[in-house]
């Protein structure tokens, strides 16, 4: 199918290169994306690269199955999920989540403290007072007691930040489009230019990064609620 | 036939079976005792030579210091994990063990790994092969729980080595019960694999398609089993037993196994009948009887199979499916025939469960399945792909003892993840990694798999050093790590040390034993079975030579055929098959037309008012020469 991965003429694998994700699979660097069309490529090339059905080849080749074969599974499992998609684009752009970002990661090395997440200023009230009711629910859990309304305050709370998750999703949505329309200029021979691209990555990273700390938080609530 | 046989072996807690694919489907091979599973059971004989499967199982009751089962249990574990197993398994360990190293136990005086103990059972499922196929078998598929972490991955692939088999896979046991399932089946759905063996517990929830079995989740408890039902019955007998009588039991290892012999019977009794009686001779000539009924045992075992509802569940969260969108859910592993199970597994997924395979060689056959796809394929098996999944987030510990998780459970095999690392010192030239697996976010409640020091990083200003790690999980579930500085382009040198397991040179030294002994046992099988061969073929040219279809041949053919006899004769006593083997096949070509005469012959008067069912028309690799086979009277 592509020469890429495997000889046309002989169906041998042949030696991974270090292409991104996008261009393992011959996909342009846009952000909506057909995923139908990718799981039915990905099932083709596993086909052609998994070691199974390369267990009788060289040694050389079994290796290279084995190489092909996991960057098949990580860009199939990466450009599948539209966040990670996203956050994967933003990195090949040089754009990194403040999570991942080496001077969180170098700070917390060098402290010996977990990495912090910046709160998003205007949720900066809520976050506060949803904090220190999980801090009483816990300490009220671990006396093994309990409080109906306590739990109800903060189950509707979590129900609010997840519509909150929902709506920036849909913002995300619209700058995609935003995205794909630049990069089909450029493949259309229309320059485009550096600052330009830096703002489309900036509005992305910023509805990341708030959708990723109101994700946390709701991970920490439903933790918090459910045990 | 060809040499490169891969056989499908699956290494049970309670039970082992290999088996192959015949033509279209996969079929168990037996031992030389007739039956398809060999019991997961290793003792030493007064000789101290192992004796393994069935033999072994008097041996449990009789010197219990000498026996050992359910090994499975402790591969690739340490010290401080097998403390609960110490409370219910007679497992006598070296006395010097020391936390995080491989574990070793005592039979009779000598001391085994866990792989070790294993690889006598592999070997055992190999001769059985070699019986079978008349050839030598080293090329094997072998089963894992899918929960399985890396360490006992690892314990399992080198009992394979250690037994003289090259492991080309291992696979799942969800999966392949999946496998013999869709080969069976043929059809697109979701299937939910309810895998309750002996001593593990693993849920996977499979898409099939196209003859694509993809892994979507999977989860499990590899300390959950048919054992724990077991146990329990053991412990109140043994309160029973002190209670009304007075002893005390427990210290008495004949005694408990004379009573776990017992349990185990009445459980299964259970699953047909409504009660069931524990019957036992204890020392000192006493008895405890004992009825138990079937409501009993089931609210006896409740919590028990009660404890597989989590991972049920989760693996359903995990998939991100709801039990409505499973289209079967299929029973493996003995324990799944009580029915307080199969009721549980009906309530879990919402149907009735798929009981059409036999829990017990599900996994075996699903296994020669596999073997089958990576020989090559056959008509069969020609659209069919196993996508695995990892079952258990990979980590590195960061600072703060926190895990940082790299790879994500259930993420399809292979799959891989980059790690950049850099030095804090001048010149350093080393850098350590502690890697785990796991979904807590402490380093410290993760499974440790193993530190990994990266050695010989060129001399450099510290925070120069640019050091990409690549975390690699393979095929079989196993991690493979590569490192290199990218200023330098120089590959590191990675050291693996790996908690609870055996170095790669304890494992060369553990195949030369076995291999040595191994390899002459073969060559003296080799010989018995040949001149067993040479004996039928003499008796019946001696038959022959009473036929009318003798008197058919012409004097030269009964010359020639008259000197094969007497070579051969001349070199069955000696030690050397190839001889033997040679005159053998001589002989076989020289009487082949008075085979063909005789058979005739013979085959008009046996079907002679008999059907095809009634005469006896032979088969089996063991004899395959007609005239070894008619025997017409």
């Amino acid at each position: 199918m592509r020469a890429l991965h495997f000889c046309e003429a002989c169906g041998k694998v042949q030696p991974p290169t270090p292409v991104d994700y996008f261009t393992f699979f011959g996909l342009p660097r846009k952000l909506n994306l057909d995923v139908a069309a990718l799981d039915k490529d990905f099932y083709e090339l596993s086909r052609k690269l998994h070691p199974d059905l390369n267990a009788r080849a060289g040694s050389q080749e079994q290796e290279w199955s084995l190489q092909q074969s996991s960057l098949l599974n990580d860009a199939h499992r990466t450009l599948k999920d539209p966040i990670k998609r996203t956050e994967y684009l933003l990195k090949l752009e040089g754009v990194e989540l403040e999570e991942q970002s080496k001077a969180a990661t170098e700070q917390a090395r060098s402290t010996g403290q977990a990495k912090k997440q910046i709160v998003p200023p205007d949720l900066l009230e809520e976050v506060f007072e949803l904090n220190m009711q999980l801090e009483e629910l816990r300490g009220l859990k671990k006396m093994g007691e309990d409080d109906p309304a306590l739990i109800e305050e903060i189950g509707r709370q979590k129900l609010e930040l997840e519509e909150k998750q929902d709506a920036l999703l849909r913002e995300l949505h619209g700058h995609w489009k935003m995205w794909d329309a630049m990069i089909q200029r450029e493949q259309n021979g229309q320059p485009v230019s550096d600052e330009e691209r830096k703002q489309a990555c900036k509005r992305m990273i910023d509805v990341l990064n708030r959708r990723n700390y109101i994700r946390n938080l709701v991970r920490d609530v439903s933790e918090v609620l459910e045990n | 036939m060809s040499s490169d046989r891969i056989v499908g072996i699956d290494l049970g807690t309670t039970n082992s079976l290999v088996a192959f694919m015949q033509g279209e489907s996969p079929v168990v091979i037996p031992g030389e005792d007739g039956s398809n599973l060999v019991p997961s059971v290793v003792a030493l004989d007064q000789n101290n030579q192992p004796v393994i499967g069935n033999a072994a199982r008097n041996s449990l009751i009789s010197t219990p210091d000498r026996a050992v089962y359910s090994i499975k249990r402790l591969m690739g574990r340490g010290i401080d994990d097998i403390q609960e197993e110490l409370k219910y398994f007679p497992f006598r360990l070296a006395e010097d063990l020391q936390a995080g190293e491989v574990l070793r136990i005592k039979l009779g005086d000598k001391t085994y790994t866990p792989p070790e103990i294993s690889a006598l059972i592999l070997r055992q499922l190999k001769r059985n092969a070699e019986r079978f196929f008349g050839e030598p078998v080293a090329k094997a598929v072998i089963t894992v729980p899918a929960y399985f972490n890396d360490a006992q991955r690892q314990a399992t692939k080198d009992a394979g080595r250690i037994a003289g088999l090259e492991v080309l896979r291992l696979v799942n046991e969800p999966t392949a019960a999946s496998l013999a399932y869709g080969l069976d089946k043929k059809q697109n759905g979701i299937v939910a694999v309810y895998d309750l063996g002996g001593g593990t517990f693993d849920i996977s929830i499979l898409k099939l398609h196209d003859g694509i079995f993809e892994v979507i989740a999977t989860n499990g408890d590899t300390h959950l089993g048919g054992d724990d039902i077991d146990n329990l019955l053991i412990t109140i007998a043994l309160d029973d037993i002190q209670g009304d009588l007075g002893l005390d039991l427990r210290r008495n290892a004949e005694a408990v196994q004379a009573i776990r012999k017992s349990v185990i019977e009445a459980k299964i009794a259970l699953s047909s009948q409504p009660s069931a009686k524990l019957d036992v001779e204890l020392p000192g000539g006493k008895r405890y009887l004992r009825e138990i009924t079937r409501e009993q045992f089931e609210q006896l075992i409740q919590p028990i199979i009660d404890r597989t509802i989590g991972p049920c569940k989760q693996a359903l969260k995990d998939a991100g499916l709801k039990p409505e969108q499973i289209d079967e859910a299929v029973l493996v592993g003995g324990s799944t025939r009580i029915p307080k199970v199969r009721a549980l597994v009906k309530e879990l997924f919402h149907r009735e469960p798929h009981t059409g395979l036999n829990p017990d060689e599900v996994v075996a056959l699903g296994a020669a399945v596999q073997a089958n796809i990576l020989g090559g394929g056959s008509e069969a098996t020609e659209n069919m792909l196993l996508l695995d999944v990892t079952p258990l987030s990979l980590g590195i510990e960061v600072a703060g003892g926190v895990t940082d998780k790299i790879i994500l459970r259930n993420s399809t095999i292979p799959a891989s993840a980059t790690q950049h690392y850099t030095t804090q010192v001048d010149g350093q030239a080393n850098v350590a990694i502690h890697v785990l697996q796991g979904e807590r976010e402490l380093a410290k409640d993760c499974r440790s798999l193993a530190r990994f020091d990266l050695k010989g990083i060129p001399p450099m200003a510290a925070g120069m050093a640019r050091i990409e790690v690549k975390f690699l999980i393979d095929a079989n579930g196993i991690l493979n790590v590569s490192a290199r500085e990218q200023r330098s382009g120089k590959e590191a040198e990675i050291q693996v040390q790996p908690s609870y397991g055996l170095t790669d040179d304890q494992v060369e030294s553990m195949i030369l034993d076995s291999f040595d002994s191994a390899e002459e046992d073969f060559r003296q099988r080799q010989v018995i079975e040949a001149r067993n061969e040479a004996e039928t073929i003499l008796a019946a040219l001696e038959k022959g030579k009473k036929s009318p279809a003798w008197g058919h041949l012409t004097t030269d053919e009964k010359k020639k055929i008259a000197r094969m006899e007497k070579s051969l004769v001349a070199v069955k006593s000696d030690e050397d098959y190839p001889a033997i083997r040679k005159a053998i096949d001589e002989l076989n070509q020289g009487t082949t037309r008075l085979a063909e005469l005789m058979m005739d012959s013979a085959v008009s008067v046996a079907l002679k008012g008999k059907t095809m069912d009634e005469a006896d028309m032979g088969e089996g690799p063991t004899a395959p020469h007609p005239m070894a086979k008619a025997e017409f009277e």
